[in-house]
């Protein structure tokens, strides 16, 4: 150290020091402010005597669930229960995902459509939809749509088979019998034919070998139902004192919903289909016309696989909301996640280790869901030349 | 060397980190410490009261009787009587039981009627109350805490919460669930068995979930619940005609059906649930307190037994009954051991009235709740409302 250090910075003015030193002083405070918090509410949670750990899972639940994916009873435990109502949460989500993307994508073109009815219809839709609360959508839908449906007495039905009141849409229910197993031979053979031919047309390159695959793949089915003798029974919905039973029914809790979160989630969803065609170069279009391609054709061959580089991203976010959203399921009466989940937080007393729980599922449902769309996105982007 | 002064960077920062961290948990010890001092009189006792409840209770109960003259107040009572004024957890949404007026901006029923006699009856002055609306949710931690002197809020008495949240300190209204149904739509249904396959809307967040499964399944009778979170889309759902029947407590039934399209059209099947006797509660830790508040709810019903009520109280002053005579305070000293003035029994009834008399003006025939007694009659009269003497 006796070498002349007149150049020599001292290290409280080192830029590189500094910046090094004010992030770990940053990352310090982070963990020091985390650690109390957490730290306060153990303490506390000691003094009031709330214990909190997973152990209620396998507690008897002993409340109803009104309807559910898997089967469940009041004498399963708080897992079954809390899974009976992520099974709900999961049909909602994936059945509204699927329908709001196919009315977000008609809505968004018909948004674009040179036709002013239509385009202005759409607008209207979207403005409407995308303007007003989600709750106070569902509670309209719920309490002035479903729920004044006709009652049970004056259901409306369809050739005494299908039935609508305001305890929900009931239908027939198949179930096989003992012939169903020829039968099902039938229809894997049919779908085997139709692949075949459908192959095979792509080759050939004829026009009627694809209608042919068709009719072999619906033909053959029917042809094997007469030949099996009825492998399918319908158990229909019967009328009792307070409503019909049997069948298959579609709540109106579940239905709307449904129906709420659909049209919710496809006014946003027609927004960025709309973005997307727009991003699509002019050019691209006229070139399309140009070359004698129909309306039809530039926008299922020329528009949508460009348009879907820009629409991905934008439309994970609409699904994960449609997904979140679903929680709001608890303010009109269906048993999703969050709603049995807050039966089981009262009754076990231990609101946070259940509601952590509730958030931990709707993390992980959410980070799948990106890293599924994520995926495909990958695959739908061109390499930039 | 430039290695070298980074190197020492960070050991320097290492040292500082050990150097905070080490005292980090310090600084927050004694504060939470310091949080517990306000609980420490009323929580701490919890443990060893959850786990050998008759060993705190017993000493403090053995005080006033061992040593009658001077009673030893305990923390709370003390600080009720400096600060001036009973802070009283109620209810603000329920009419008849606990209901803010939006007219008058004054809190009025039957579990408010209780703060007011315990206020009288620690200082004399019915408007010596703070209330503070508690809902269902808060109404526990409030009580844990001792941010209230006493839970007023049509809460049912159970063995958890006397261990976790405080002291119930009697019943003053025998509840249980009941179900409602459209009696003009199924005039034939009379029990649950009748209720087979029925949809059934319910609130969520209180114990009704729980019994209505529970007595379903002990029927053998299935049922399909509608849950909701709110009572007011609870009830709308079950006006629309969505569920068959809906199911709360019968006090809650009776003043929501007074709230429907056409009240007479709807029945309460009589059949009773579950058990669900409500009444006041103290926080845990001051023995003396807890039994001012019991022994406000025994004078008020044991009045009514005796029928000393608001009018004829001073009349009774000179009443030959000596079971009078020693409720009111003109013979014997039953007031030292409970640290009150030797008249405040006379000033509560004065007040307040006597406990049938605040049923009547809060849940009566003459109120839009018309609330018959039922079980709530005195014992003597044919109902279960019993008190300990005044002996």
């Amino acid at each position: 150290m006796a070498e002349p250090t007149t150049t020599r910075v001292p290290f409280w003015r080192d830029v590189r020091v500094l910046t090094i030193l004010t992030q770990v002083i940053f990352v310090v405070v982070v963990a020091l402010v985390a650690g109390f918090l957490y730290a306060n509410v153990s303490t506390t949670m000691r003094q009031r005597g709330l214990v909190s750990d997973l152990r209620f899972l396998d507690l008897e639940a002993g409340f109803e669930i009104g309807e559910a994916m898997i089967p469940y009873a009041a004498t399963d435990t708080y897992g079954r229960a809390l899974l009976a109502g992520f099974s709900n949460t999961l049909l909602v989500s994936v059945v509204g995902i699927i329908l709001s993307t196919i009315l977000g994508v008609v809505v968004g073109v018909a948004r674009l459509s040179p036709n002013w009815l239509l385009s202005q219809l759409a607008a209207i839709y979207i403005e409407l939809i995308r303007n007003t609360p989600l709750l106070v959508q569902l509670f309209f839908i719920y309490f002035g749509v479903f729920v004044t449906l006709p009652s049970v007495g004056q259901s409306i039905e369809f050739q005494g088979i299908i039935f609508a009141n305001q305890r929900g849409l009931f239908l027939p229910r198949p179930a096989p019998t003992e012939t169903f197993a020829t039968w099902a031979w039938f229809i894997l053979g049919a779908i085997v034919l139709a692949l075949a031919l459908f192959y095979f047309s792509t080759r050939v390159k004829t026009r009627y070998l694809g209608w042919v695959a068709l009719l072999a793949l619906i033909l053959l089915p029917v042809l094997g139902w007469f030949i099996a003798g009825a492998p399918l029974s319908f158990e229909i919905p019967v009328r009792e004192r307070f409503n019909f039973k049997g069948g298959m029914n579609l709540s109106p809790e579940f239905s709307a919903l449904l129906t709420g979160l659909v049209l919710y989630t496809a006014g946003f969803i027609a927004e960025v289909v709309r973005a997307g065609i727009l991003a699509v170069r002019r050019g691209q279009v006229e070139a399309a016309y140009s070359l004698g391609l129909n309306a039809g054709q530039v926008l299922r061959m020329i528009i949508f696989p460009q348009a879907l580089r820009v629409i991905i991203p934008p439309l994970t976010s609409q699904y994960l909301n449609l997904a979140k959203n679903s929680s709001l399921a608890i303010a009109i009466g269906f048993p999703d996640l969050f709603s049995v989940a807050t039966t089981s937080a009262n009754q076990t007393g231990q609101p946070v280790p259940v509601y952590l729980l509730v958030m931990a599922t709707y993390l992980a449902m959410s980070l799948f869901t990106s890293l599924l769309m994520n995926i495909y996105n990958r695959s739908v982007q061109v390499l930039e030349k | 060397m430039k290695k070298l002064v980074l190197v020492s960077m960070f050991v320097l920062v290492a040292l500082i980190v050990v150097a905070c961290s080490a005292p980090a948990p310090a600084p927050s010890a004694p504060q939470v410490v310091k949080e517990t001092v306000v609980v420490k009189e009323t929580v701490i006792v919890q443990p060893t009261a959850a786990a050998k409840a008759p060993e705190p209770t017993k000493p403090a109960v053995a005080a006033p009787t061992a040593a009658p003259a001077p009673v030893a107040l305990g923390a709370r009572f003390t600080a009720i009587k400096s600060r001036g004024k009973v802070i009283c957890g109620s209810n603000d949404q329920v009419p008849g039981f606990g209901f803010l007026d939006k007219a008058t901006g004054q809190f009025t029923g039957f579990d408010v009627d209780f703060c007011k006699a315990l206020a009288v009856a620690v200082f004399g002055d019915a408007k010596a109350i703070e209330f503070r609306p508690v809902n269902a949710a808060q109404r526990g931690p409030a009580l844990q805490t001792g941010e209230i002197d006493v839970l007023a809020r049509n809460t049912t008495w159970t063995v958890s919460r006397d261990a976790t949240w405080g002291l119930f300190v009697g019943v003053n209204f025998y509840d249980g669930q009941g179900m409602m149904v459209d009696g003009k739509k199924y005039p034939t249904v009379k029990t649950l068995k009748d209720l087979k396959d029925a949809s059934v809307c319910v609130q969520t967040g209180t114990t009704t979930e729980l019994n209505l499964s529970d007595r379903f399944r002990e029927e053998g009778v299935t049922f399909k619940p509608v849950v909701f979170d709110t009572a007011d889309a609870t009830f709308a759902a079950y006006q629309g005609g969505r569920c068959d029947a809906v199911t709360t407590d019968i006090s809650g039934l009776v003043a929501r059906r007074s709230l429907l399209n056409v009240p007479a059209d709807h029945k309460i099947l009589d059949v009773v649930m579950s058990k669900e006797p409500l009444g006041p509660a103290v926080p845990l830790g001051d023995a003396s307190w807890y039994n001012v508040a019991k022994w406000t709810l025994f004078a008020l019903i044991n009045a009514e037994e005796l029928g000393v009520d608001s009018k004829n109280v001073d009349q009774m002053l000179t009443s030959k009954n000596p079971d009078v005579q020693r409720l009111l305070g003109v013979t014997g000293d039953l007031h030292t051991g409970l640290g009150l003035s030797k008249d405040w029994v006379v000033k509560v009834i004065k007040a307040v009235g006597n406990y049938g008399e605040i049923y009547d003006r809060n849940l009566g025939p003459n109120t839009p709740l018309k609330m018959d007694r039922g079980i709530n009659k005195l014992w003597s009269k044919g109902g279960i409302m019993y008190a300990p003497p005044f002996r």
